[in-house]
């Protein structure tokens, strides 16, 4: 039974990581036909990324997109997450279930009827257009996140800047946020990891200026480009990844300071 | 200007400091997620008529989404799919779960949590890209195949069909399916399943009788995460999916570009949004009931 399951377990970790395997595979594969049998090692598609502008446009309209939601759905997140945390007021059930929604409704849906909202009222389609399906979207992640850092937080810390005289704004910043920093840190990561990789939303609302994302489905089309897009995946995959593992990095070195048991990240 | 007092009570309290908090993040979602799925239904029962959108009632765009055959496969397809994928990844993730929760060295979960959780952070269209790579026709699998000697030709039915639909699609949902599984279980009560030992049942029985029933809402809230956004998929079919393995989704963004009939495109995104839903609850209250039936036994 336990050999069976430990089986099971490596063939569903293979099957799970099968794709994200194959990326660099493909990037340092020296053909344009992205199949099997392999050809010999090459860095032309690497070296094609650093010649096309096209792209360079597209990952900086993508990272203006992604540090601007970032740093909203961040914020937003705190609000919630320390009005949900700390006070107990009518309604809250609902309105934090409310909140979490965008987290559980398919993409299209917030594609299109933020499309239709936006060009009823007149306005045009831009990155600003984007940003606020991405917010919608990251906000309900930056919850989970900061939920659980407020509610772990010790009252006492805060009661006691309170006594001493601070105001409360300053008891905020000056004691609050640094001991949530590490949760705000991995809320901003992961909301910029979602934001930079997100592509129907993106997809609906881009008008000229294309996302990463927008960028990497136009080009899917042309079988000749697919070998740099596997090269410039491979970055993706590695930018992500470094993203990741700094901020499960943060997440754990905060959840030691405050001295509680790791309880396994936002879930 | 003087705050009356009864005004400052209410802010300071800690329902007024709550609310206060909490309602730019409330206005936020009341003003970009209520009042463009407003506006979306309004636009659902107005016409298109060639340039201009004709703002009288009509149930037009309705009895077209319904009544029509194309919509009806789509439609129909598109719920078949969002189930198979459901049932899919459930199934496949449960034994992770169970592993996680019950096999792992507690100092070693978050770094599971972590591993089940990186592919998802993984370029998206990347990911149902490479799935058309493994199983293409010079794909890996075909590749692997044929150098083993286990077919003569490619396979052909493994891509641009349901299947391969299915299949990518349970790949990118699977960790959202192992989570909430894996966090019921953490809450189980291990002294239940030594009471059930030391009432004789065999391993098997205490898994069927204990374990199991205590993860039922994990396995319904995973279903729940997996089922609802799968349906509007556009990325997945269009990849993989081929001329028979589209879903309402294209069609939806179909009808809002190329058609230029945002009003039908609405009516069918409503209409989309109004089956996955009703089947979602009608899931929730089958489970209720038959867990609640298992309680009183």
């Amino acid at each position: 039974m336990r050999f069976g399951l430990k089986a099971y377990i490596g063939l569903f970790m293979l099957f799970l990581y099968a794709p994200t395997l194959l990326l660099p595979v493909f990037a340092f594969n020296d053909s344009t036909i992205v199949a099997f049998p392999l050809s010999g090692l090459t860095f032309k598609w690497m070296a094609a990324l650093r010649d096309t502008a096209a792209l360079h446009s597209a990952t900086l309209n993508s990272l203006f997109i992604a540090v601007t939601t970032a740093t909203l759905a961040t914020m937003l997140g705190i609000l919630a997450a320390r009005a949900s945390a700390r006070y107990k007021f009518p309604g809250r059930g609902p309105i934090m279930g409310f909140i979490m929604i965008p987290m559980a409704l398919p993409e299209i849906i917030i594609g299109v009827s933020l499309l239709v909202v936006l060009l009823q009222m007149g306005f045009n389609l831009s990155l600003w257009a984007i940003i606020l399906g991405h917010v919608l979207i990251c906000t309900p992640f930056a919850i989970a996140i900061l939920r659980s850092a407020f509610q772990r937080l010790d009252p006492s810390m805060e009661e006691a800047s309170l006594d001493l005289g601070h105001s409360r704004f300053a008891t905020f910043m000056q004691i609050t946020l640094p001991l949530i920093m590490p949760a705000v840190i991995s809320s901003f990561l992961i909301s910029f990891t979602i934001s930079l990789d997100e592509f129907v939303i993106a997809f609906f609302l881009s008008g000229t200026e294309p996302t990463l994302p927008v960028y990497i489905w136009g080009q899917l089309r042309f079988p000749r480009k697919i070998p740099s897009i596997m090269a410039l995946g491979t970055l993706l995959l590695l930018l992500s990844l470094c993203i990741l593992v700094f901020a499960e990095y943060v997440r754990r070195r905060g959840a030691r300071k405050t001295g509680i048991e790791d309880q396994g990240g936002m879930w | 200007m003087k705050i009356p007092n009864r005004l400052r009570n209410l802010l300071t309290s800690d329902a007024g400091r709550g609310l206060t908090l909490v309602s730019p993040t409330f206005l936020y979602m009341l003003l970009l997620l209520v009042a463009p799925l407003t506006m979306i239904v309004l636009l659902s029962f107005w016409t298109q008529d060639y340039l201009d959108l004709d703002r009288t009632f009509s149930l037009k765009n309705y009895s077209e989404a319904w009544g029509e055959l194309i919509y009806q496969t789509l439609m129909m397809r598109s719920l078949k799919i969002s189930m198979l994928v459901t049932m899919a990844t459930v199934i496949m993730a449960f034994p992770v779960a169970y592993y996680m929760s019950f096999y792992v060295d507690p100092k070693h979960k978050p770094m599971w949590v972590f591993l089940v959780t990186i592919p998802f952070w993984t370029s998206y269209l990347m990911r149902i890209f490479l799935w058309k790579v493994i199983l293409g026709y010079n794909g890996v699998i075909n590749g692997s195949l044929l150098e083993i000697g286990a077919i003569d030709a490619p396979l052909e039915f493994i891509l641009y069909n349901q299947f391969a639909v299915v299949i990518t699609l349970s790949h990118a949902w699977v960790p959202f399916a192992v989570l909430p599984i894996f966090v019921t279980m953490e809450k189980i009560d291990r002294s239940l399943l030594e009471a059930a030992e030391d009432l004789g049942d065999s391993k098997f029985w205490r898994f069927i009788r204990v374990t199991l029933p205590l993860s039922m809402p994990g396995v319904v809230a995973a279903s729940l995460i997996v089922f609802i956004p799968t349906i509007g998929d556009y990325v997945t079919p269009k990849l993989v999916g081929g001329p028979n393995g589209l879903m309402i989704a294209n069609m939806i963004e179909l009808q809002f570009k190329k058609a230029n009939n945002a009003p039908l495109g609405a009516a069918l995104a409503i209409s989309a949004l109004f089956l996955v839903v009703s089947v979602a609850l009608i899931f929730v209250w089958l489970n209720r009931k038959y867990l609640k039936n298992q309680g009183e036994d």
